[in-house]
């Protein structure tokens, strides 16, 4: 084992973040807040303050709901023709959640889903999936809430049950696991879209995300590539700047859906799954550029039951790199903004600013031109961090990257299907040839012009390893930085 | 010179144009997407009254969606002014104001200066809120009414200089425990700055010059920390 680390690219001992295997997903709750706020002795008060919030569920506020008729029947031509429709609903059947279309207007549909899930509950059993033709219905059942993808693609049942499971994490996220129970413990037919709303948004967005970016059926995070030295330095203001600061528990700076740094509390990591939405959050919310935000934010895999609170800044005008300080006290906006102040200056005079700016423009275009003609793409995904490198995504795929990216999923696919994993998939076909291979310390999937020959292949991926190698300090985030 | 410090959070339901409003003012621009504010959003932004007086503004700009709401004690607990933003096109806006008011009669007890905003004034075919009633209804509230348009900037500026205004105004009455005033000859605070039963955190609140909450501590109602 220890062998692999010094052999792997971009391998490390520690991670800040969780590794985990792709799909996977843990019940377990985490009690992570409670033991931060329990050694740091955080005033009872505060917390009664919480579960008296949790008891406001007053229907007095005005929450408009579309006065179109129930029931009506929307099955247009263009709704039909969705490749892959979610919905979520509670238990009791009420609409949440529908990726297209007004929920209410297909309150029969829910109606049926809620019917078939409850028929089978009522022997015992779990409906998972129906297939029908080229139509898979895809259930989860996580309660208060189910969740079911409708959809006509390639994807596996594995894959669209950790998508489901995202949509779900994002609802979490908002409300906390422990305020959702309760809520319909309280009422079973409680219309939750009053505090969703404005999360559609959120959802719609992670869903689109969720199917163009590899890193989430990857289970890892893309670092913007630096040099160490100007990671390491990046970090260091970030640490200087707050390890006087009791009860942060995560920096995060990130910019462009990669991650810059991560610096945390000692004995605690960050799940990739977490992570993917606060990359959502930030991608879909550009009111967050205006200026400095103070938000509640429940991170289900770290602790669903509570409430994280996040000062959420870009750090400049002149470099649109979002910086996030992640408290379990609710009133430290001030502190955490001061401390913000003092990391900008630091990145500035230390010019980390400009190298962020740089790596963000730059395109890496000359990795191909390192001795791979017949390499097209590939991804290397690092298990012993959660991290993974893909170049930018050039031709042929250019304007189709979704297309590659399915390409991917098929292979990953491959390798971690539950019922027959491979260690090695190679699959030629007339637009390309892919090798996707799993090894006990990374996972590489590359993608070939469809006619180069094996040996070829074999001789390339030897070489890309290498080369990934050389640039590991640069690729990833190879330290685990704590406060 | 005097500086004053006042505190002021923007309260109205979810896409009235509160954050429009106040990029308007502080940017002079109109954000042409906008997505709901997550949480709250912080400005800071200083009018000069004349040249003897110095009013520096600490926005604290509300989310308006449902959700966010257990979180907007934290917001109006120590403000000094209020503004109540609706949208004169949706009654329903309206009347989501009218229960801020209410939050805030039966939660704060320090005077606090009132503004009623109806924005999008630029919509006039689709008001269903009357000028008229608007302004009763402030009137009875014993707050002042003004209307506005973010979008072509009719009226905004208007606001946040009568705010600073009465800000100043505010500090000079007695009563008022919270708002910040500071004289540049003497870097101290104002001693009618603390509740006189509050000694506890007196060396604190008096060194920190620029704004830090006490870590720690949950913030008693009244206290002058943020
Ligand atoms: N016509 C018109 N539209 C406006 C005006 N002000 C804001 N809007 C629009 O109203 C929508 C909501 O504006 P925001 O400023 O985000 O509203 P908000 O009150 O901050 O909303 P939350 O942050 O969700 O509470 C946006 O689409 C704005 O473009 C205005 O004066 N006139
Ligand atoms: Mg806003």
């Amino acid at each position: 084992m220890s062998d692999n680390i010094e052999i792997d690219p971009g391998a490390a001992r520690e991670s800040g973040l969780v590794t985990t295997d792709s799909f996977d997903n843990l019940e377990r709750m985490s009690s992570s807040l409670d033991e931060i706020k329990s050694t740091n002795a955080i005033s009872q008060s505060e917390e009664s303050n919480d579960n008296a919030n949790i008891e406001q569920l007053d229907e007095s506020t005005n929450y408009v709901k579309d006065s179109t008729e129930e029931n009506e029947i929307e099955v247009s031509r263009e709704w039909t023709s969705k490749s892959k429709h979610i919905f979520v609903l509670s238990q009791a059947g009420k609409p949440i959640y529908s990726r297209y279309g007004n929920e209410d207007k297909l309150a029969w549909l829910f109606g049926v889903m809620q019917t078939l899930v409850s028929f089978v509950q009522s022997s015992d059993d779990t409906i998972k999936s129906i297939h029908a033709g080229d139509t898979h219905f895809v259930f989860l059942i996580k309660k208060p809430l189910i969740l079911v993808a409708v959809h006509k693609t390639q994807e596996s049942e594995q894959q669209i049950v950790t998508q489901l499971n995202y949509v779900f994490n994002q609802i979490t996220s908002i409300l906390t696991l422990t305020r959702l129970k309760k809520i319909y413990e309280q009422r079973q037919n409680y219309d939750l879209r009053r505090l969703l709303t404005g999360v559609e948004r959120l959802i719609d967005h992670l869903l689109d995300f969720s199917e163009k970016d590899p890193s989430f059926f990857l289970g890892a995070v893309q670092c913007l590539p630096l040099t160490s030295s100007v990671r390491d330095s990046i970090s260091s203001a970030i640490i200087a700047a707050c390890n006087k600061i009791k009860n942060l528990v995560f920096a995060i700076l990130l910019a462009n859906n990669k991650l810059i740094t991560l610096v945390r509390m000692k004995k605690y990591c960050l799940h990739p799954a977490d992570l993917h939405l606060i990359f959502n959050l930030v991608q879909a919310s550009e009111s967050l550029k205006n200026s400095e935000s103070w938000t509640p934010l429940c991170l289900p895999k770290f602790d669903a039951s509570g409430f994280l609170y996040g000062h959420v800044s870009y750090l400049a005008e002149d470099c649109q790199a979002c910086l996030l300080l992640l408290t379990v006290d609710r009133d430290v906006f001030f502190t955490l903004s001061e401390a913000k102040q003092r990391i900008v200056e630091r990145l500035r005079r230390g010019n980390s600013l400009e190298a962020i700016n740089e790596a963000l423009v730059s395109s890496d275009a000359n990795w191909n031109g390192a001795g791979f003609p017949e390499l097209r793409h590939y991804i290397y995904k690092s298990k012993s961090t959660a991290q993974f490198y893909q170049p930018p995504i050039g031709p042929p795929y250019s304007l189709r990257p979704r297309r590659l990216i399915d390409v991917y999923k098929r292979s990953h696919q491959r390798l971690h299907s539950s019922t027959r994993p491979l260690k090695l998939a190679f699959e030629r076909s007339a637009s390309e040839a892919v090798l996707a291979w799993d090894t006990r310390g990374f996972e590489l999937y590359a993608t070939f012009e469809p006619l180069t020959s094996t040996a070829a292949i074999i001789a390339s991926v030897g070489k890309l390893l290498d080369w990934v190698k050389k640039r590991e300090d640069k690729l990833f985030c190879l330290n685990a930085p704590t406060f | 010179m005097k500086i004053i410090t006042g505190k002021v959070v923007v309260l109205g339901y979810q896409g009235v144009g509160k954050t429009s409003t106040i990029i308007r003012y502080i940017e002079n621009t109109f954000p042409q997407q906008t997505t709901p504010t997550i949480g709250a959003s912080f400005f800071n932004c200083k009018i000069d009254i004349d040249d003897n007086i110095k009013v520096t503004l600490q926005i604290w700009d509300t989310a308006g969606q449902e959700r966010f709401k257990a979180m907007t004690p934290m917001f109006y607990r120590n403000a000094n002014a209020a503004l109540l933003v609706f949208d004169i096109t949706s009654t329903n806006s309206f009347d989501s104001m009218k229960g801020w008011v209410q939050e805030l009669k039966r939660n704060v007890e320090e005077p606090m200066v009132l503004f009623v905003v109806g924005n999008k004034i630029d919509l006039p075919e689709q008001r269903e809120v009357s000028r008229t009633e608007a302004m009763q209804y402030s009137k009875s509230i014993g707050a002042s009414y003004y209307e506005c348009s973010a979008m072509t900037d009719q009226g905004v500026g208007v606001i946040f200089e009568k705010l600073a205004l009465e800000l100043v105004k505010l500090s000079g009455e007695a009563v008022n425990h919270t708002l910040k005033v500071y004289n540049d000859s003497e870097l101290m605070a104002k001693s009618t700055e603390l509740p006189p039963t509050d000694t506890a955190n007196e060396e604190i609140v008096n060194l920190s010059l620029n704004d830090s909450i006490a870590y720690g501590n949950p913030v008693p109602a009244g206290c002058c920390f943020n």
